[in-house]
Protein backbone atom coordinates (compact mmCIF):
# COMPACT_ATOMS: atom_id res chain seq x y z
CA UNK A 1 0.00 0.00 0.00
CA UNK A 2 1.52 3.37 -1.62
CA UNK A 3 2.24 5.97 1.31
CA UNK A 4 1.25 9.81 0.34
CA UNK A 5 3.50 12.89 2.17
CA UNK A 6 1.89 16.25 2.62
CA UNK A 7 3.32 18.50 0.45
CA UNK A 8 2.95 21.38 3.35
CA UNK A 9 4.04 20.44 6.65
CA UNK A 10 5.42 16.82 5.55
CA UNK A 11 3.33 14.67 7.58
CA UNK A 12 3.20 10.86 6.13
CA UNK A 13 -0.39 8.97 5.54
CA UNK A 14 0.52 5.44 6.20
CA UNK A 15 -2.55 3.74 4.85
CA UNK A 16 -1.60 0.38 7.50
CA UNK A 17 -2.42 3.21 10.45
CA UNK A 18 -4.99 5.49 8.88
CA UNK A 19 -6.08 8.66 10.46
CA UNK A 20 -8.05 7.52 13.29
CA UNK A 21 -9.15 10.17 14.70
CA UNK A 22 -10.26 11.82 11.36
CA UNK A 23 -12.19 8.61 10.98
CA UNK A 24 -9.92 6.59 8.15
CA UNK A 25 -9.97 3.34 9.55
CA UNK A 26 -6.31 1.55 9.42
CA UNK A 27 -6.24 -0.13 5.86
CA UNK A 28 -7.50 2.42 3.54
CA UNK A 29 -5.63 3.82 0.57
CA UNK A 30 -5.17 7.25 0.18
CA UNK A 31 -7.37 7.15 -2.70
CA UNK A 32 -10.54 6.07 -0.59
CA UNK A 33 -10.17 8.66 1.88
CA UNK A 34 -12.93 11.36 1.15
CA UNK A 35 -12.24 14.10 -0.69
CA UNK A 36 -13.23 16.64 2.71
CA UNK A 37 -10.53 15.09 4.45
CA UNK A 38 -7.91 17.28 5.70
CA UNK A 39 -4.63 17.09 7.23
CA UNK A 40 -4.18 15.87 10.80
CA UNK A 41 -1.47 17.90 10.66
CA UNK A 42 -1.47 21.30 8.81
CA UNK A 43 -5.35 21.52 7.58
CA UNK A 44 -4.59 21.07 3.32
CA UNK A 45 -6.81 18.82 0.80
CA UNK A 46 -6.01 15.61 -0.66
CA UNK A 47 -4.31 17.48 -3.48
CA UNK A 48 -1.38 18.94 -1.79
CA UNK A 49 -0.50 14.92 -1.06
CA UNK A 50 1.94 13.30 -3.13
CA UNK A 51 3.23 9.81 -3.24
CA UNK A 52 6.07 8.66 -0.90
CA UNK A 53 9.08 7.98 -3.07
CA UNK A 54 11.32 5.01 -1.67
CA UNK B 1 17.20 48.53 29.37
CA UNK B 2 19.36 45.21 29.33
CA UNK B 3 19.40 43.38 25.93
CA UNK B 4 21.98 41.02 26.62
CA UNK B 5 21.17 37.42 26.63
CA UNK B 6 24.47 36.28 26.81
CA UNK B 7 27.93 37.52 26.33
CA UNK B 8 28.39 38.35 22.59
CA UNK B 9 24.58 37.90 22.00
CA UNK B 10 21.77 40.78 22.05
CA UNK B 11 18.49 41.42 20.67
CA UNK B 12 18.02 44.19 18.35
CA UNK B 13 14.41 43.88 17.51
CA UNK B 14 11.58 46.72 18.12
CA UNK B 15 9.50 47.05 20.55
CA UNK B 16 5.98 47.84 19.11
CA UNK B 17 4.05 49.85 21.81
CA UNK B 18 1.35 50.76 19.82
CA UNK B 19 0.15 48.04 17.63
CA UNK B 20 -3.54 46.41 18.29
CA UNK B 21 -4.53 44.44 15.73
CA UNK B 22 -2.23 41.59 14.71
CA UNK B 23 -4.66 40.17 11.50
CA UNK B 24 -7.16 40.02 13.99
CA UNK B 25 -6.14 38.95 17.16
CA UNK B 26 -6.32 41.98 19.43
CA UNK B 27 -3.29 43.29 20.86
CA UNK B 28 -3.96 45.04 23.84
CA UNK B 29 -0.21 44.87 24.87
CA UNK B 30 1.20 45.61 22.08
CA UNK B 31 4.04 43.39 20.84
CA UNK B 32 7.50 43.14 19.81
CA UNK B 33 9.47 41.74 17.31
CA UNK B 34 12.50 40.06 18.27
CA UNK B 35 15.75 40.34 16.41
CA UNK B 36 18.90 38.91 17.78
CA UNK B 37 22.60 39.54 17.04
CA UNK B 38 25.69 37.35 17.32
CA UNK B 39 29.05 38.58 17.62
CA UNK B 40 32.06 36.25 17.43
CA UNK B 41 34.81 35.23 15.03
CA UNK B 42 31.40 35.79 12.43
CA UNK B 43 28.35 37.58 13.08
CA UNK B 44 25.31 36.58 12.99
CA UNK B 45 22.12 37.97 12.67
CA UNK B 46 18.83 35.93 13.37
CA UNK B 47 15.67 36.95 11.94
CA UNK B 48 14.53 40.79 11.21
CA UNK B 49 11.79 42.88 12.34
CA UNK B 50 8.38 44.49 10.50
CA UNK B 51 9.59 46.43 7.03
CA UNK B 52 8.41 50.01 8.80
CA UNK B 53 10.97 49.63 11.82
CA UNK B 54 14.36 48.18 9.85
CA UNK B 55 16.00 51.66 10.26
CA UNK B 56 15.94 51.18 13.92
CA UNK B 57 16.14 47.35 13.77
CA UNK B 58 19.67 48.06 12.05
CA UNK B 59 20.85 51.09 13.77
CA UNK B 60 20.62 48.88 16.82
CA UNK B 61 23.07 46.21 15.17
CA UNK B 62 25.34 49.18 13.95
CA UNK B 63 25.51 50.29 17.68
CA UNK B 64 27.13 46.88 18.44
CA UNK B 65 29.31 46.27 15.42
CA UNK B 66 30.22 47.29 12.16
CA UNK B 67 27.43 45.80 9.23
CA UNK B 68 30.71 44.47 7.45
CA UNK B 69 31.23 42.31 10.13
CA UNK B 70 27.61 40.43 9.52
CA UNK B 71 28.17 37.02 7.44
CA UNK B 72 24.93 35.61 8.23
CA UNK B 73 21.23 36.96 8.05
CA UNK B 74 19.52 33.93 9.72
CA UNK B 75 15.76 33.52 8.60
CA UNK B 76 13.72 31.68 10.91
CA UNK B 77 10.30 32.27 9.54
CA UNK B 78 9.05 34.20 6.52
CA UNK B 79 6.12 35.84 8.05
CA UNK B 80 6.47 39.69 7.16
CA UNK B 81 6.70 41.12 11.08
CA UNK B 82 9.74 38.74 10.95
CA UNK B 83 10.77 38.76 7.38
CA UNK B 84 9.51 42.44 6.37
CA UNK B 85 13.28 43.85 7.30
CA UNK B 86 14.96 41.64 5.83
CA UNK B 87 15.35 43.63 2.24
CA UNK B 88 17.00 46.33 4.14
CA UNK B 89 19.28 44.25 6.57
CA UNK B 90 20.42 42.40 2.90
CA UNK B 91 21.10 45.66 1.09
CA UNK B 92 22.84 46.99 4.02
CA UNK B 93 24.82 43.92 4.28
CA UNK B 94 26.11 42.91 0.65
CA UNK B 95 28.29 40.32 1.76
CA UNK B 96 25.55 38.59 3.81
CA UNK B 97 24.43 35.10 3.34
CA UNK B 98 20.66 34.20 3.51
CA UNK B 99 20.09 31.59 5.99
CA UNK B 100 17.36 29.57 6.02
CA UNK B 101 15.98 26.61 4.84
CA UNK B 102 14.56 25.48 1.08
CA UNK B 103 10.23 26.35 1.65
CA UNK B 104 11.74 29.22 3.18
CA UNK B 105 14.11 30.64 0.68
CA UNK B 106 10.64 29.63 -1.73
CA UNK B 107 8.24 31.58 0.63
CA UNK B 108 10.83 34.61 0.80
CA UNK B 109 11.21 34.13 -3.09
CA UNK B 110 7.26 35.23 -3.70
CA UNK B 111 7.48 38.21 -0.83
CA UNK B 112 10.33 40.35 -2.16
CA UNK B 113 13.06 40.71 -4.63
CA UNK B 114 15.99 38.73 -3.54
CA UNK B 115 17.66 38.92 -7.30
CA UNK B 116 20.21 40.24 -5.37
CA UNK B 117 20.49 37.88 -2.49
CA UNK B 118 23.24 35.25 -1.71
CA UNK B 119 21.41 32.01 -0.29
CA UNK B 120 23.10 29.39 2.33
CA UNK B 121 19.97 26.74 2.35
CA UNK B 122 20.49 24.47 5.43
CA UNK B 123 18.67 21.04 5.85
CA UNK B 124 17.18 20.58 9.10
CA UNK B 125 20.05 19.16 11.40
CA UNK B 126 22.96 21.43 9.20
CA UNK B 127 25.26 23.67 11.37
CA UNK B 128 27.21 26.53 10.88
CA UNK B 129 30.14 27.63 12.87
CA UNK B 130 30.46 31.32 13.72
CA UNK B 131 34.13 30.39 15.67
CA UNK B 132 33.43 29.37 18.93
CA UNK B 133 29.92 28.91 19.20
CA UNK B 134 27.83 26.68 16.08
CA UNK B 135 24.54 27.51 14.72
CA UNK B 136 21.91 24.42 14.36
CA UNK B 137 19.08 24.05 12.44
CA UNK B 138 15.95 22.32 13.73
CA UNK B 139 13.32 22.23 10.68
CA UNK B 140 9.46 23.03 12.80
CA UNK B 141 7.02 23.10 10.05
CA UNK B 142 3.83 24.34 11.01
CA UNK B 143 5.84 26.42 14.27
CA UNK B 144 3.79 28.63 12.57
CA UNK B 145 4.03 27.86 9.12
CA UNK B 146 5.16 25.04 6.96
CA UNK B 147 9.00 27.13 6.56
CA UNK B 148 9.60 27.78 9.82
CA UNK B 149 12.63 26.63 11.64
CA UNK B 150 14.67 26.83 14.81
CA UNK B 151 18.39 27.80 15.68
CA UNK B 152 20.22 26.37 18.65
CA UNK B 153 23.40 27.47 20.00
CA UNK B 154 24.89 24.38 22.05
CA UNK B 155 27.72 26.59 23.53
CA UNK B 156 25.10 29.13 25.34
CA UNK B 157 21.83 26.15 25.77
CA UNK B 158 20.38 29.03 23.85
CA UNK B 159 17.35 28.56 21.34
CA UNK B 160 15.82 31.22 19.30
CA UNK B 161 12.39 29.47 18.76
CA UNK B 162 10.31 32.03 16.50
CA UNK B 163 7.35 32.35 17.43
CA UNK B 164 6.99 29.33 19.81
CA UNK B 165 6.45 30.55 23.40
CA UNK B 166 6.44 34.13 21.69
CA UNK B 167 3.85 36.48 23.56
CA UNK B 168 2.28 40.03 21.96
CA UNK B 169 3.41 42.00 24.98
CA UNK B 170 5.51 44.96 24.64
CA UNK B 171 7.68 46.01 27.51
CA UNK B 172 10.67 47.76 28.60
CA UNK B 173 11.80 44.65 29.83
CA UNK B 174 13.45 41.79 27.72
CA UNK B 175 13.45 39.00 30.48
CA UNK B 176 10.88 36.88 31.84
CA UNK B 177 11.67 37.57 35.53
CA UNK B 178 11.71 41.23 35.03
CA UNK B 179 7.81 41.21 34.52
CA UNK B 180 5.39 39.62 36.42
CA UNK B 181 4.98 35.98 35.83
CA UNK B 182 1.35 35.35 35.50
CA UNK B 183 1.16 38.80 33.05
CA UNK B 184 3.66 37.31 30.92
CA UNK B 185 1.63 33.47 30.95
CA UNK B 186 -1.63 34.78 30.48
CA UNK B 187 0.38 36.39 27.11
CA UNK B 188 1.82 33.63 26.03
CA UNK B 189 -1.47 31.67 26.46
CA UNK B 190 -3.54 34.28 24.30
CA UNK B 191 -0.65 34.15 21.88
CA UNK B 192 -0.47 30.02 21.80
CA UNK B 193 -4.75 29.84 21.33
CA UNK B 194 -4.63 32.62 18.57
CA UNK B 195 -1.81 31.98 16.69
CA UNK B 196 -0.83 28.24 17.05
CA UNK B 197 -4.07 26.61 18.91
CA UNK B 198 -4.58 24.92 15.57
CA UNK B 199 -1.23 23.27 15.08
CA UNK B 200 -0.65 21.01 18.95
CA UNK B 201 0.18 17.73 16.85
CA UNK B 202 3.35 19.58 15.57
CA UNK B 203 3.99 21.35 18.27
CA UNK B 204 3.77 18.46 20.79
CA UNK B 205 6.50 16.92 17.74
CA UNK B 206 8.34 19.95 18.24
CA UNK B 207 8.52 20.02 22.24
CA UNK B 208 9.63 16.46 21.86
CA UNK B 209 12.47 17.29 19.88
CA UNK B 210 12.99 20.56 22.31
CA UNK B 211 13.19 18.08 25.18
CA UNK B 212 16.81 16.39 23.68
CA UNK B 213 18.38 19.32 23.83
CA UNK B 214 20.39 21.29 26.49
CA UNK B 215 18.77 24.73 26.81
CA UNK B 216 19.23 27.57 29.63
CA UNK B 217 17.05 30.30 27.48
CA UNK B 218 14.44 30.81 25.31
CA UNK B 219 15.18 33.54 22.50
CA UNK B 220 10.84 33.88 20.99
CA UNK B 221 10.24 36.20 18.07
CA UNK B 222 7.78 38.46 20.48
CA UNK B 223 7.70 39.25 24.05
CA UNK B 224 10.18 38.32 26.78
CA UNK B 225 13.10 35.89 26.60
CA UNK B 226 12.36 32.61 29.11
CA UNK B 227 15.77 32.14 30.93
CA UNK B 228 14.12 31.83 35.02
CA UNK B 229 10.90 30.26 34.01
CA UNK B 230 11.26 27.66 30.87
CA UNK B 231 9.83 24.96 33.46
CA UNK B 232 6.64 26.76 33.61
CA UNK B 233 5.90 27.87 29.51
CA UNK B 234 7.41 24.44 28.74
CA UNK B 235 4.68 22.66 30.78
CA UNK B 236 2.33 25.37 30.21
CA UNK B 237 2.45 24.09 26.24
CA UNK B 238 2.22 20.64 27.36
CA UNK B 239 -1.25 21.16 28.59
CA UNK B 240 -1.89 23.55 25.56
CA UNK B 241 -0.85 21.20 22.63
CA UNK B 242 -3.55 19.00 23.47
CA UNK B 243 -6.34 21.73 24.70
CA UNK B 244 -6.14 20.02 28.28
CA UNK B 245 -9.68 20.65 29.66
CA UNK B 246 -10.22 22.39 33.30
CA UNK B 247 -13.07 23.24 35.26
CA UNK B 248 -13.99 25.79 33.22
CA UNK B 249 -17.29 26.48 31.33
CA UNK B 250 -18.16 28.57 28.57
CA UNK B 251 -21.61 30.27 27.54
CA UNK B 252 -21.16 31.90 24.44
CA UNK B 253 -24.52 33.56 23.14
CA UNK B 254 -25.87 36.43 20.29
CA UNK B 255 -28.64 37.96 20.86
CA UNK B 256 -31.90 39.95 19.45
CA UNK B 257 -34.27 40.80 21.57
CA UNK B 258 -33.27 39.22 24.72
CA UNK B 259 -34.62 35.69 24.45
CA UNK B 260 -31.24 33.89 23.57
CA UNK B 261 -29.87 36.14 26.07
CA UNK B 262 -32.33 34.48 28.94
CA UNK B 263 -31.87 31.18 27.78
CA UNK B 264 -27.51 31.88 28.14
CA UNK B 265 -28.47 33.66 31.99
CA UNK B 266 -30.34 30.20 32.89
CA UNK B 267 -27.48 28.17 31.42
CA UNK B 268 -25.17 29.96 33.57
CA UNK B 269 -27.08 29.79 36.52
CA UNK B 270 -27.37 25.83 36.57
CA UNK B 271 -23.29 25.91 35.46
CA UNK B 272 -22.79 28.03 38.56
CA UNK B 273 -24.36 25.33 41.02
CA UNK B 274 -21.51 23.89 40.58
CA UNK B 275 -17.76 24.56 41.63
CA UNK B 276 -16.71 25.44 38.53
CA UNK B 277 -15.31 28.53 36.62
CA UNK B 278 -17.48 30.36 33.99
CA UNK B 279 -17.20 32.70 31.21
CA UNK B 280 -20.17 34.43 29.94
CA UNK B 281 -19.82 36.02 26.76
CA UNK B 282 -21.80 38.05 24.63
CA UNK B 283 -20.38 38.43 20.64
CA UNK B 284 -21.13 41.53 20.65
CA UNK B 285 -18.91 42.60 23.74
CA UNK B 286 -16.37 40.48 23.34
CA UNK B 287 -13.65 40.21 21.23
CA UNK B 288 -12.54 36.56 19.69
CA UNK B 289 -9.02 37.21 20.56
CA UNK B 290 -10.84 36.42 24.61
CA UNK B 291 -12.77 33.78 23.48
CA UNK B 292 -10.38 31.88 21.51
CA UNK B 293 -8.07 32.20 24.79
CA UNK B 294 -10.08 30.80 27.33
CA UNK B 295 -11.83 27.76 24.66
CA UNK B 296 -7.98 26.64 24.74
CA UNK B 297 -8.79 25.24 28.07
CA UNK B 298 -11.98 25.01 28.99
CA UNK B 299 -13.54 21.54 29.21
CA UNK B 300 -17.18 22.42 27.80
CA UNK B 301 -18.78 25.33 25.92
CA UNK B 302 -22.59 26.45 25.00
CA UNK B 303 -23.22 28.31 22.52
CA UNK B 304 -26.49 29.86 20.91
CA UNK B 305 -27.56 32.38 18.60
CA UNK B 306 -31.37 33.02 17.22
CA UNK B 307 -32.37 32.47 13.80
CA UNK B 308 -32.06 35.66 11.81
CA UNK B 309 -32.92 35.76 8.10
CA UNK B 310 -33.22 31.80 8.30
CA UNK B 311 -29.33 31.89 9.67
CA UNK B 312 -27.17 33.00 12.19
CA UNK B 313 -26.46 36.45 13.82
CA UNK B 314 -23.50 37.49 12.05
CA UNK B 315 -21.15 38.02 14.52
CA UNK B 316 -21.70 34.22 16.00
CA UNK B 317 -20.95 33.15 12.78
CA UNK B 318 -17.88 35.21 12.41
CA UNK B 319 -16.28 33.72 15.94
CA UNK B 320 -17.46 30.72 15.06
CA UNK B 321 -15.70 30.86 11.69
CA UNK B 322 -12.38 31.64 13.62
CA UNK B 323 -13.07 29.25 16.46
CA UNK B 324 -13.19 25.99 13.41
CA UNK B 325 -10.15 27.55 12.21
CA UNK B 326 -8.18 27.51 15.26
CA UNK B 327 -9.38 23.58 15.98
CA UNK B 328 -9.68 23.40 19.33
CA UNK B 329 -9.67 19.92 21.12
CA UNK B 330 -11.23 17.65 23.98
CA UNK B 331 -14.28 19.69 23.97
CA UNK B 332 -18.30 18.96 25.11
CA UNK B 333 -20.83 21.03 24.48
CA UNK B 334 -24.54 22.01 23.06
CA UNK B 335 -26.30 24.83 21.26
CA UNK B 336 -29.15 26.55 21.84
CA UNK B 337 -31.34 29.75 20.42
CA UNK B 338 -34.46 31.00 20.21
CA UNK B 339 -36.54 31.34 16.71
CA UNK B 340 -39.61 33.18 15.29
CA UNK B 341 -41.06 30.78 12.54
CA UNK B 342 -38.23 29.33 11.04
CA UNK B 343 -36.32 26.51 12.90
CA UNK B 344 -34.08 27.07 9.94
CA UNK B 345 -30.46 28.65 11.33
CA UNK B 346 -30.04 29.32 15.11
CA UNK B 347 -29.56 26.01 16.98
CA UNK B 348 -29.37 24.29 14.30
CA UNK B 349 -26.89 25.96 12.49
CA UNK B 350 -24.60 26.66 15.64
CA UNK B 351 -25.06 22.68 16.28
CA UNK B 352 -23.78 22.00 12.81
CA UNK B 353 -20.34 24.26 13.49
CA UNK B 354 -19.90 22.58 16.63
CA UNK B 355 -20.18 19.17 14.99
CA UNK B 356 -17.46 20.85 12.39
CA UNK B 357 -15.36 21.69 15.25
CA UNK B 358 -15.51 18.34 16.36
CA UNK B 359 -16.97 19.37 19.72
CA UNK B 360 -18.78 16.82 21.43
CA UNK B 361 -22.26 17.16 22.05
CA UNK B 362 -23.80 16.81 25.24
CA UNK B 363 -27.59 16.87 24.05
CA UNK B 364 -29.62 18.28 21.37
CA UNK B 365 -30.22 21.86 20.96
CA UNK B 366 -32.67 23.79 22.68
CA UNK B 367 -34.88 25.81 21.05
CA UNK B 368 -37.06 28.29 22.22
CA UNK B 369 -39.84 30.03 20.23
CA UNK B 370 -39.88 33.95 20.99
CA UNK B 371 -39.54 34.04 24.36
CA UNK B 372 -38.72 31.32 26.41
CA UNK B 373 -41.30 29.54 28.73
CA UNK B 374 -40.19 28.57 32.52
CA UNK B 375 -39.98 25.12 31.10
CA UNK B 376 -37.13 25.66 28.61
CA UNK B 377 -35.31 27.73 31.08
CA UNK B 378 -35.55 24.85 33.72
CA UNK B 379 -34.14 22.88 30.73
CA UNK B 380 -31.05 25.64 29.93
CA UNK B 381 -30.40 24.83 33.81
CA UNK B 382 -30.16 21.62 33.99
CA UNK B 383 -27.91 21.43 30.26
CA UNK B 384 -25.66 24.07 32.73
CA UNK B 385 -25.69 21.81 35.76
CA UNK B 386 -24.35 18.96 33.16
CA UNK B 387 -21.82 21.27 31.87
CA UNK B 388 -21.06 22.12 35.48
CA UNK B 389 -20.79 18.48 36.43
CA UNK B 390 -18.72 17.00 33.74
CA UNK B 391 -16.19 20.37 34.15
CA UNK B 392 -16.27 19.65 37.96
CA UNK B 393 -14.43 16.30 37.36
CA UNK B 394 -10.86 18.29 35.80
CA UNK B 395 -10.75 19.92 39.49
CA UNK B 396 -7.17 19.18 40.30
Amino acid sequence: MKKYICDVCGWIYDPEIGDPDSGIAPGTQFEDIPDDWECPECGVGKDDFSVLEG
Amino acid sequence: MNTTLKEGIDWVGYIDWTVRDFHGYKTDSGSTYNAYLIRDEKCAVIDAVKAQYVDKYIARIQALTDLKNISYVVCNHAEPDHSGGLPGIMEACPQAELVCNAKCKDALEKHFDTSAWKWRIVEDGDSISLGKRTLSFINTPMVHWPESMFTYVPEDKLLFSMDAFGQHFATAFRFDDEEPLDVIMQEAKAYYANIVMLYGRPIAQTLDRAAELEIEMIAPSHGVIWRSHLKEVLAAYRKWVVCKPTPKVIVLYASMWQATEHMAEAILEGVQEHEVEARFYNVDATHSTQIATEVLDCAAIAIGSPTLNNTLMPNLAGVLCYLKGLRPTQKKGFAFGSYGWSKRGGASEVEDAMKEMKIELMQEPIRSQYVPTPEILEQCREAGRAMGRYAEQFTK
